[in-house]
């Protein structure tokens, strides 16, 4: 996918030449969190996702407080061009694209290809801790037309209310696995959310870890029967394989309705009387 | 600096498919192992040698892979 063509979109390239631009910061966000130590884009904040980019006392998304304090410490302010990227093809990326989207940020982009990508075409890599002087960040209230909790799920689900979209893997939606293979199993339950269409992530992405183009997107999702016509609501296990599915088809695809469900399998698979199908 | 000795494989792990990823920075091997579906990285360990690095990765991933139910569907 051309990097002009969505705005939410950089390359490889373009993070080479302007990564460390005033108005740019870029933020690594991974899924295993050690590997930033491991190497990251010269100039690269780190954010944990396990204990930044959530609620450690409650399970939620990042209080306001606390992103407007890791903002802040980033050296980001309002108007930021915040440029993020990751492993596993951007999962936590995109995982930080749509809390920063909730609380309002403007400039958010993705680096297509994200860690994969730029390990693979052996660009710099740093091992030093990027220091940034700190900055006032205000946040916008949180915008939960971009969220979908549970009532509306089981609302979708049992009126057919929203399409459904399961993006983890064929074996997770059909039950024979209850987490990806090496990863603990958080959930009581297999199978899925009756009505729900097998829609993996992956299914997104190139193999070098960019997105799709426009139109082999939109066809994918089309011969699935999601247009965009109707709402949609994304899940997974934890909420973080949605949140790039969210991504695509918000914005790269345009869709105006769609919402991530990031309670996803490890809520509904653990909900006493939840109907499951398999 | 550049990474050196990059290199990305698919093999079989413990009946599992997986992605090993190992590269050179400075002079230390890292290696990150993912599941090949869904595409996640659980295992990964440094080494002075690629030899040392991968092998630790693998026994970690191996375990943790070994801990995997399959149920009858």
């Amino acid at each position: 996918m051309a990097a002009t063509l969505p705005n939410v979109l950089v390359t490889t390239d373009w993070v080479a030449q302007h990564g460390t631009d005033a108005g740019v910061r870029v933020v690594e966000v991974d899924v295993d969190t050690a590997a930033y130590d491991q190497g990251h884009v010269p100039g690269a904040a780190g954010w944990n996702w396990t204990t930044q980019l959530c609620d450690t006392l409650v399970r939620d998304i990042v209080p306001v407080n606390k992103l407007e304090e890791l903002l802040g410490a980033s050296g980001i302010d309002n108007k930021t061009a915040v440029v993020l990227y990751g492993d596993n093809n951007n999962w936590f990326a995109a995982w930080a694209f749509w809390q920063l989207k909730i609380y309002g940020h403007d400039d958010v982009r993705i680096m297509d290809g994200g860690r994969k990508k730029w390990l693979a075409e052996g660009r710099d890599l740093s091992t030093d801790k990027s220091t940034f002087p700190k900055t006032t960040y205000k946040a916008k209230a949180a915008d939960t037309s971009l969220r979908a909790f549970l009532p509306e799920v089981q609302s979708a689900s049992a009126g057919k209310k929203a399409a459904l979209v399961d993006v983890r893997s064929p074996q997770e939606f059909t039950g024979e696995i209850l987490a990806p293979p090496g990863l603990p199993e958080t959930c009581q339950r297999g199978g899925h959310i009756p009505g729900a269409k097998s829609i993996p992530w992956g299914k997104n992405c190139n193999e070098d870890g960019t997105f799709k183009s426009f139109d082999e997107l939109k066809a994918m999702y089309a011969a699935q029967g999601v247009t965009g016509d109707q709402p949609v609501i994304a899940y997974c296990r934890i909420g973080e394989r949605s949140s790039l599915t969210w991504f695509v088809m918000r914005h790269l695809l345009g869709f105006q309705n769609v919402k991530n469900y990031d309670g996803s399998w490890t809520e509904w698979g653990n909900l006493v009387g939840a109907p499951v199908e398999k | 600096m550049k990474p050196e000795d990059y290199s990305r494989i698919r093999r079989e792990l413990a009946g599992w498919q997986v992605t090993i990823e190992t590269y050179k920075l400075g002079d230390v091997y890292h290696c990150s192992i993912a599941n090949f579906d869904p595409g996640a990285r659980f295992a990964r360990a440094d080494g002075s040698t690629r030899e040392e690095a991968e092998s630790r990765a693998i026994a970690k991933a191996t375990k943790y892979l070994q801990q995997t139910r399959k149920f009858d569907v």
